[in-house]
């Protein structure tokens, strides 16, 4: 693999750019791998590469039924932040915020890394004081948050509305080190750097069985032939259920459709992420200055990666109130992403009742902000059969009522 | 957006309407049975690609819960019908067996 560098383009320039390699290679599958991942984007991207760096694990397939990062890592909001209540929450996503920080340079890829400031407004006194108590758990657990003023609020954000008709702001909660990151380059910078290190990524395949005998997984059936494995990692986000089925047992999940749209493109209004969770709706602003908006997860259970009308409507009607000055900006697109939800909000990185076989799903609303952590966990996980990020996340903690209830911390979608 | 006709009132109600309750026809198992099934119960589920029973209720109208079959692919609703049956009746079945011929 060439290195991007200054160098490199005054390189390329002075040759008409006829030297740029591909940024990975597109092999066809062998019959047998170490390890194979099932799911292309963020999170089995970086789990394969946390296998190759931190545990010498090269002979990995990352086989992917669509395109590489097409699923949720494309369609999500780029948010990155890591103020959760619980400790085993803010442990994993505050070791993927860290990993982001030195991303560009660990994979020599751009990917962008803005840490612009998560700001979560409180709009009732109940959210006052949960966000004050989130603060004083965040100082515990070394995240650095703050509870700020509403007029801190203001200085920071001189679009906002602070006495909102519905829900004037009491303050919010500050993530100075969160912000924003380019998600198709996170998901194209862990594929050049697994394919740098020996690994085959391999698109347009998708699983269609799971193979095992005498309850270990022997490999999987695909649409190019099948594969053998020591070992397989699921990673598929809203279809694990489908996968786990395949496998033989069953997962405390549900997907649903989780909708964003983005707005045309305008002048920089605001330089802060901002999440409005009462009255439902959060916005950044792009670099290329479209405002990206998020908003609910229906409810009912859905793979059709478009959602329900109303929500958008919901969302925007929100976001309008606390800021005016957006009400007449024109929507340039909408989608949907298939997200699965456990009941707990939180995600599993467990191990499976068939041997040899991980899962790694269940991040619900929030998978990219994880996704270096989960990466890091899951490869952990995946090489020494035990790691301390994902120790609490495991599916048995259902069974045991070990919950890691972030729905009562985050409220809404996260 | 999606609509679900209420099986007690009549309605063709809008989603806006509606509750969703999860996945239908789940089997309670209680004080007696194993910690498995008690865990099934509570915990897994299906989150089928394709034919989904499942509970609604109608919130903002009669109030009352009832089952509908609709593929969770396609958006396609197969019908519903009341929630005190252990299984889908036969008229549900036929009209998904129906569609998929």
């Amino acid at each position: 693999m060439k290195r991007y560098s200054a160098f490199a383009i005054a390189r390329e320039a002075a040759r008409h750019h006829l030297g740029w390699e591909r940024a990975w290679a597109s092999p066809e599958p062998k019959s047998h791998y170490d390890v194979v991942i099932v799911g292309a984007g963020g999170h089995g991207l970086a789990t394969a590469y946390y296998l190759g760096r931190n545990f010498g694990i090269t002979n990995v397939a990352v086989i992917e039924k669509g395109w590489l990062g097409g699923g949720n890592t494309g369609r999500n909001t780029t948010i990155i932040r890591s103020n959760y209540l619980q400790d085993a929450s803010a442990a994993i996503y505050e070791k993927a915020r860290s990993l982001y920080e030195t991303m560009s340079q660990d994979l020599n890829y751009n990917v962008m890394f803005s840490p612009r400031g998560v700001m979560m407004l409180a709009q009732t006194q109940h959210e006052v004081r949960g966000y004050q108590r989130t603060a004083h758990a965040n100082a515990l657990q070394g995240v650095a948050t703050e509870w700020i003023s509403p007029q801190r609020v203001k200085e920071l954000l001189p679009i906002i509305r602070l006495d909102g008709p519905r829900y004037p702001v009491l303050g919010a909660l500050w993530q100075a080190r969160g912000g924003t990151a380019r998600h198709d380059a996170v998901a194209w910078g862990y594929a050049r750097a697994c394919s740098a290190m020996g690994m085959h990524i391999i698109q347009q395949c998708e699983v269609t069985g799971i193979r095992q005998s005498d309850g270990h997984v022997t490999g999987v059936d695909t649409a190019k032939g099948a594969i053998s494995c020591n070992k397989l990692g699921l990673v598929v986000a809203g279809h694990s259920g489908v996968l786990a089925d395949m496998a033989g047992f069953r997962l405390p999940l549900e997907s649903v459709a989780l909708q964003a749209l983005v707005s045309e493109p305008i002048k920089p209004i605001m330089d802060v992420v901002v999440m409005a969770n009462t009255v439902h709706g959060y916005m950044s602003q792009s670099d290329k200055g479209e405002m990206v908006i998020g908003g609910g997860a229906d409810g009912f259970n859905n793979y059709t990666q478009r959602g329900s009308f109303h929500h958008i409507e919901e969302t925007v009607r929100a976001l309008i109130e606390t800021f005016p000055m957006i009400s007449r900006l024109k929507m340039l697109r909408q989608w949907g992403g298939i997200v699965d939800m456990t009941g707990d909000r939180s995600p599993i990185l467990s191990k499976t009742p068939l041997d040899g076989c991980f899962i790694n799903c269940g991040w619900g609303t929030g998978g990219f902000k994880a996704i270096p952590g989960s990466g890091w966990g899951m490869a952990e996980l995946m090489a020494k059969g035990h790691s301390p990020l994902t120790e609490a996340f495991g599916l048995d903690r259902f069974r045991e009522g070990r919950f890691v209830d972030e729905s009562v911390a985050a409220g809404v979608a996260h | 957006m999606l609509t679900l006709k209420c099986p007690y009132c009549g309605i063709q109600a809008d989603e806006t309407e509606l509750s969703p309750g999860g996945e239908a026809h789940l089997t309670r198992h209680g004080p007696g049975s194993s910690d498995g099934d008690f865990h099934d119960y509570l915990f897994a589920r299906q989150n089928r690609r394709g034919v989904h029973f499942e509970r609604w209720r109608h919130a903002f109208g009669c109030g009352k819960w009832f089952l509908a079959a609709r593929d969770t692919q396609t958006l396609q609703v197969f019908g519903t019908y009341p929630a005190q049956v252990l299984e889908p009746p036969q008229h549900i079945r036929d009209a998904i067996n129906q569609s998929q011929n």
